[in-house]
């Protein structure tokens, strides 16, 4: 999908396929808020159907969704980064402990926080690029890094918020969560970056064909330290919302949240290619409210927790089939 | 009797006949040299040989019997092997293991390492001369005639009766060539029959029994016994070349020097000294590995050159990568369009505009460049002649020719001082290759200089206003317009470079 493609129609024969493939995601969505509405009504519980609980079902991935924000940037110029889940303990702890319940440290906690974030990513594109490390091994080795570094230090959690910075999770803005909010500003700013400005335009470039984004004068590179210096901050940001959330940081909260893997799924079902240079963050966005819709389908019919996992997993793995399925018809 | 014939053979792909009504057959024992230029069908004709394509029309006859390949696999289980220019082998596993490979012989489901090595011995051992290659020596470790053998041993291996050579010296220095010529003569003398593809004319007066010239998908001439060189080049070259090619420069519209190297070289160049001017459209011909896109590659700063000087309007520049060639005003269409050239999956214009937008600052919009707006490149665009519904499509669904155009747009946009067209019109449609010339030769009068390599020898000839031939890395002559290709072809494939060396 290109910049222009978003506002004029393609031409045919291949029109059909390529609106399937634009709209997939949105597809994916529909089909998860109807299977969530007869599971409603199939069993009777049409109490669930209130813009509170939708609100409610969507406050629940709050943190997902800006991790995988940022792993839309990664995953598009043909990266991924595994050490998102560790980054956002290391943020939630580093968060609460500077912060020590004080709302006279937000400021200093949050330049750190983000700091912390965007040496990280430095050291992710650093590493993937210069050194040409392939980019799982890469990050990989830095999520360890961090745990290890986080382990070493606090096994518990460590200082706590001070009510201001509780904002962020349990505020409202004109009815709606601040964290809510939050995210779609970001989301906006992202699709703004990415459709509207050269580093954007870049990104698509280089996950698309690298050779010809370096034949063409762009420095590579730098396209991808940038992404991944951006998906970094996004996951920093997302432990800053945690520890929002729980009032204060633990060293395993992005490992139980497991936001690594899960970011890289609703990313993909989101209908970004995992080769990069096709994709983006409004598909994203799809993909984290399936996700959650799943969830709150899952819930409501009362499946249990393993089978509940189980379902996930092949969700998961249909959605891509199904992408693949069609870009095989496609390149034929 | 023939060990194969292949008998009226017709082969059309999308857009392209590449085959009409070829016959071609080969002897027990017999060495068939196959020429032709590049594009005239030869390896459509060895890949429906060898079973990776299937013929529309006529069939292939082996031993006898008319088989139907659907696979190399069936080939090779025939007894047609193909040695290719690229090597498929793994660097990382032994001669022996390359050579049994897929088909090791294991004694109650364990690889029988002792019986692969000793057969493997036992084959090399038949070859002549001294290669000094151990069953057990890495292939990566090997040097690239010994690997070239080592994919002989595996064709003789499984019984080859037709043995088909691509080109098989384009990477062999001198004594190499030796060595394997033994070794074709040897296969031969054993009864095998040898299809023997080659663009060097002392290759085929020194080892065919016979020569078949293809030319456009035909059979242009074929020769029982072995003619003189020029004869056969005769019979390659022959055609109407009329007003495909816009006219040459002239004299006065060639200016001062523009784009100088002095000295220059890397791993794949030695001593390349080029003087391209303003105005002017240079040539580079050559045979494949001769050094042509790595000329391209070290202007352009994909692989630098590693010492001598560059100048640009006799000023000293250090290109070390694309983007200061760009930012030099050097530019490159790369050979590979798809690989290096094309982002298969965005539009057209995301295409055309993507140096331009390189050029512009991170945070910057994309309708607007440094180098002009939206609009202006959609004008550039339609100035080339980019033929497609709306530069909104991917450019994954134009032709060759319209991709080419785009990326030429994309270049123009950036009003570069040197241009450089690798291969500029393979896989491009006749009419959209006069197109490109013209605009070719319209940017020349503009005042940029141009360098074309291509392996489209009448191409070549047609453009340029000057010829250089290259071999081995280096530059070995320098050929005016109006030179014969019999005498490029001299330059390129013969001992021109030793002269100069």
């Amino acid at each position: 999908m290109t910049v222009a493609d978003a506002a004029a129609p393609a031409r045919p024969p291949r029109r059909l396929a390529r609106r399937f493939e634009r709209y997939a995601p949105a597809l994916i969505l529909l089909l998860a808020a109807a299977s969530y509405l007869g599971v409603v009504f199939g069993t009777g519980q049409t109490q669930y159907l209130t813009a509170d609980n939708l609100i409610a079902i969507l406050n629940r991935s709050i943190a997902l969704g800006i991790t995988a924000v940022g792993q839309t940037f990664v995953i598009l110029v043909g990266s991924i980064d595994l050490s998102v889940a560790n980054l956002i303990s290391v943020a939630a702890v580093l968060a609460s402990f500077i912060m020590k319940g004080e709302a006279s440290m937000i400021v200093p906690a949050v330049i750190a926080v983000l700091g912390v974030g965007a040496l990280v990513g430095l050291v992710n594109g650093l590493v993937i690029t210069k050194l040409s490390v392939n980019p799982l091994i890469a990050t990989l080795g830095m999520a360890l890094l961090l745990q290890g570094a986080l382990s070493a230090n606090f096994n518990n959690f460590a200082g706590s918020v001070p009510d201001a910075w509780k904002l962020f999770a349990y505020g409202e803005i004109m009815g709606l969560p601040v964290g809510l909010v939050f995210l779609a500003v970001l989301a906006l700013l992202a699709w703004f970056l990415l459709r509207r400005t050269r580093l954007g335009s870049d990104m698509y470039a280089v996950g698309g064909n690298r050779d010809a984004a370096r034949f063409a004068g762009i420095k590579t590179d730098n396209v991808i330290i940038a992404s991944h210096v951006l998906c970094s901050l996004a996951a920093a940001t997302a432990g800053l919302y945690l520890a929002a959330r729980l009032g204060s940081g633990a060293p395993w909260i992005g490992r139980d949240g497991v936001y690594d893997l899960e970011s890289i799924a609703v990313v993909v079902i989101g209908g970004t290619v995992l080769a990069g240079g096709r994709g983006g963050v409004l598909g994203t966005m799809a993909g984290v409210m399936i996700f959650s819709l799943i969830d709150s389908v899952f819930n409501v019919a009362g499946v249990d927790a393993f089978a509940k996992q189980v379902l996930r997993g092949v969700i998961i793995v249909a959605a891509v089939a199904l992408y693949a399925a069609r870009s095989k018809r496609f390149a034929a | 009797m023939s060990v194969f014939a292949m008998e009226g053979i017709t082969k059309a792909f999308p857009g392209v006949k590449a085959l009409s009504d070829v016959s071609f057959a080969c002897a027990a024992g017999e060495v068939h040299a196959l020429v032709g230029e590049n594009g005239a069908g030869k390896s459509t004709l060895m890949k429906i040989l060898s079973g990776v394509y299937q013929p529309d029309a006529g069939r292939v006859v082996l031993g006898g019997e008319t088989v139907r390949f659907r696979h190399p696999v069936d080939a090779i289980a025939a007894g047609v092997s193909v040695i290719h220019q690229e090597f498929s082998l793994l660097p990382d596993r032994t001669v022996a293991q390359n050579i049994f490979l897929g088909r090791e012989p294991s004694r109650r489901g364990i690889v029988d390492e002792r019986a692969m090595e000793r057969d493997t011995a036992r084959i090399l051992k038949s070859f002549t001369g001294e290669h000094g290659i151990s069953p057990q020596s890495l292939v990566g470790d090997l040097s690239i005639a010994a690997q070239q053998m080592v994919e002989i041993a595996k064709a003789v291996s499984v019984d080859a009766k037709v043995l088909v050579f691509d080109e098989p010296t384009a990477a062999l220095d001198e004594a190499e060539c030796e060595i394997l010529f033994a070794i074709v003569e040897d296969l031969a003398r054993k009864g095998i029959a040898i299809v023997y593809i080659t663009h060097r004319m002392r290759e085929v007066t020194r080892l065919a029994d016979r020569v078949t010239v293809l030319k456009d998908g035909e059979i242009a001439a074929r020769f029982d016994d072995v003619p003189e060189p020029q004869a056969i080049v005769a019979a390659m070259v022959g055609r109407d070349i009329g007003e495909f090619y816009p006219p040459p420069a002239e004299p006065e519209e060639i200016g001062g020097p523009l784009l100088v190297v002095e000295d220059g070289g890397n791993a794949r160049l030695k001593n390349i000294a080029l003087t391209l001017r303003a105005g002017e459209i240079v040539g580079l011909a050559g045979v494949q590995g001769a050094g042509r896109t790595a000329l391209a590659a070290a202007l352009f700063g994909a692989e630098p050159f590693t010492q001598g000087r560059v100048s640009l309007a006799g000023a000293r520049v250090d290109i070390a990568s694309p983007r200061a060639a760009i930012a030099a005003g050097i530019v490159m269409l790369p050979g590979d369009r798809k690989a290096e050239g094309l982002v298969l999956m965005q539009s057209v214009r995301d295409n055309a505009m993507l140096a331009a937008r390189a050029a512009g600052r991170m945070l910057s919009g994309i309708a607007r460049t440094p180098f002009g707006t939206q609009r202006e490149i959609d004008a550039l665009l339609k100035a080339v002649d980019v033929r497609a519904g709306s530069f909104d499509q991917e450019i994954a669904t134009l032709s060759g020719g319209n991709q080419q155009k785009a990326i030429l747009a994309r270049w123009l946009a950036l009003k570069p001082r040197v241009l450089l067209f690798v291969e500029p019109t393979r896989g491009v449609d006749v009419n959209a290759k006069a197109g490109i010339y013209r605009a070719m030769r319209e940017l020349a009068r503009g005042g940029s200089a141009i360098l074309m390599v291509s392996s489209d020898l009448p191409e070549v000839l047609g453009v340029a206003d000057r010829v250089l031939v290259m071999q081995a890395g280096r530059i070995v002559s320098e050929r005016p317009r109006g030179t014969s290709e019999a005498d490029i072809m001299h330059d390129a494939t013969g001992e021109a470079h030793r002269v100069a060396a």
